[in-house]
């Protein structure tokens, strides 16, 4: 336990000593601020216009609950956004520690591969968190300025989805520093991998029905849908879950496989 | 304290540690010289766990490298080749993690991190990022970063490489200064470092062991006779020839050195007896001047060529 604070508050010193860091902190906030804004404008425009219609034809105006339709298109947007912040939050993990030789360090301390890779992974995941908070603020002034008052549930299950989406990615974005000694292979193979994910959903949809559903159920993003509706659904639990295991174990295996190589 | 048993480290085909057995005692510095690529550094990553041996056994103070790993990390300060150190932290934050990850008690981190500083002299220097830091003191901390959880035994990979002369002499007291409290040992591709600093030496080359002794017996063994260097003023011919008569003198080499009539002389004697005041009194009976007279070792250097060529041409 001890261990794993240790190395939690190295890297997060190490995190946010870089200015890659702060690149990516701001460069989130842009992107998702901006999407943020506009599927609002959107969707305000599109009620307005519909409250115009239904004025000019008699008749009631068709329920339009703007607020849900903005959360779900938000948290599906952020969900893309982080395919390509992933990357940069988990390339330097193992593989910088390997370039500057720290790594010698590490393993020869009473640490064990665990807690080292624990700490990591949580050291990612809490700067992670520490990118999304800001986005809080976009749902407070929504809720601030909606009436009736929107429903909190999808927000609370979407930031639960990106959570477990996030921890998902970051598992395999370790796994894949542990691979090479540069920060930019690991990034781009990193990314490659995460697009390949991404386009899996994509391509199920043109498959057979067998192939689509097997397809469907691997694509981490497909389970995405759920949580941003609100619905916390135990298959897309375990299938994150499963996820993050597959990734720490898969980094477990190949720290272990470099002592015997090298 | 260290006990290391025909260990074998191979990469496909290729050896790079064959057959190694050497032990280290208690307060001891042992230098383990040999050219680069001898297997120096695999030795020593096997030695502090970061490398499973191949076949053979290394026991550091009483526990296995592989079956008690974590046993052994606490009781090792290891010191890589290139230091491992986190650029973007300070000075203090660094060791503090270190301290942490090394198990030092919460309680006693402060002050461990005090002592370590004082002992390495960076005093002055805990505020400061590591990038910031020249060469020298970079390895300083290294150093220090080994030393911080006062471990029994220090491993040292080539503590001294790419530091300035002054550097060099500052980190050698240092680690002499260590010895003793700790076990020492310390690769090096420098020969007087070993002559230095260390009371034994392991000679590798190639990944085997090709000696191990003292620095003194290393470079008195080697020798098949022993040599004496002689200035003397008086005729060159007779003086030969007296020497030569002198009970114990195997030859005697002459080289008239130009002014007045003096000559130097390379006479090569016994090994097992000291010659040199039987040779001074015959010089002045004989009326001749004595000018000077020691005797000669072969530097360490000369008995590294011989060793470490000596095991090619038995190899191939």
């Amino acid at each position: 336990m001890r261990n794993l604070l240790a190395v939690i508050d190295k890297e997060m010193k190490v995190y946010f000593a870089s200015p890659v860091a702060y690149g990516v902190l701001t460069v989130f906030l842009l992107v998702s601020g901006y999407f943020f804004y506009n599927i609002l404008t959107v969707f305000i425009q599109r009620s307005m216009m519909m409250a115009v219609q239904a004025q000019q034809f008699g008749g009631g105006a068709p329920a339009m609950d703007v607020p849900a339709l903005v959360e779900r298109n938000f948290f599906g947007i952020v969900s893309t956004i982080i395919l390509f912040m992933v990357p940069m939050i988990t390339m330097a993990t193992f593989a910088d520690e390997r370039r500057r030789a720290t790594i010698e360090l590490l393993l020869t301390s009473p640490l064990t591969h665990f807690e080292l890779i624990l700490g990591k992974f949580l050291a990612a995941m809490g700067f992670f968190v520490v990118m999304l908070l800001p986005t809080l603020v976009y749902h407070a002034f929504l809720y601030l300025y909606s009436s009736p008052k929107m429903a909190l549930q999808p927000v609370l299950s979407g930031y639960l989805g990106l959570l477990l989406l996030g921890a998902a990615l970051i598992s395999l974005g370790i796994f894949i520093s542990t691979l090479t000694e540069s920060q930019m292979v690991a990034a781009s193979v990193t990314f490659g991998v995460l697009l390949i994910l991404w386009v899996i959903d994509l391509s199920a949809q043109a498959a057979g029905p067998l192939v689509q559903e097997i397809l469907g159920y691997v694509s981490i993003l497909n389970h995405f849908d759920d949580f941003s509706k609100g619905v916390v659904d135990s298959s897309s639990l375990v299938v994150y879950l499963s996820f993050v295991f597959l990734g720490l174990f898969l980094t477990y295996r190949s720290i272990e496989s470099w002592r015997w190589r090298t | 304290m260290i006990e290391v048993d025909r260990l074998t480290k191979r990469y496909g085909n290729l050896k790079a540690v064959d057959e190694v057995s050497f032990q280290v005692e208690k307060g001891e510095i042992l230098g383990f010289l040999g050219p680069n690529g001898a297997g120096k550094t695999t030795t020593m990553r096997i030695l502090t766990c970061f490398l499973p041996a191949t076949e053979g056994t290394a026991r550091v103070a009483g526990y296995d490298v592989f079956e008690n790993a974590m046993e052994v990390k606490r009781r090792i300060g290891y010191l890589p080749e290139h230091p491992p150190l986190y650029d973007e932290m300070t000075v203090d934050g660094y060791l503090q993690f270190v301290a942490r990850i090394k198990g030092v008690a919460p309680e006693d981190r402060r002050r461990r991190l005090l002592e370590v500083k004082e002992t390495v002299r960076i005093e002055g220097y805990g505020k400061k990022l590591i990038k910031h830091l020249s060469k020298g003191f970079k390895q300083r901390v290294g150093l220090a970063q080994a030393l911080i959880h006062d471990p029994e035994v220090l491993i040292l990979d080539e503590p001294t490489v790419g530091l300035d002369p002054n550097q060099i002499k500052e980190v050698r007291e240092l680690i002499k200064s260590l010895s003793g409290n700790h076990t020492i040992i310390l690769s090096t591709h420098i020969l007087p470092e070993v002559s230095m600093t260390c009371q034994r030496v392991v000679i590798i080359s190639d990944g085997k062991i090709v000696a191990v002794d003292t620095p003194e017996n290393l470079t008195r063994q080697q020798q098949g006779a022993a040599h004496i260097y002689m200035e003397a003023r008086g005729s060159e011919v007779e003086l030969q020839q007296r020497l030569q008569q002198i009970e114990g003198v195997l030859s005697v080499a002459s080289r008239p050195l130009g002014e007045g009539e003096v000559t130097s002389y390379r006479i090569e004697t016994e090994l097992k007896q000291d010659v040199r005041g039987r040779i001074a009194r015959s010089v002045i009976e004989e009326g001749f001047e004595l000018l000077e007279l020691r005797s000669l070792q072969l530097s360490l250097e000369e008995v590294f060529t011989q060793l470490t060529t000596q095991e090619e041409v038995r190899s191939q």
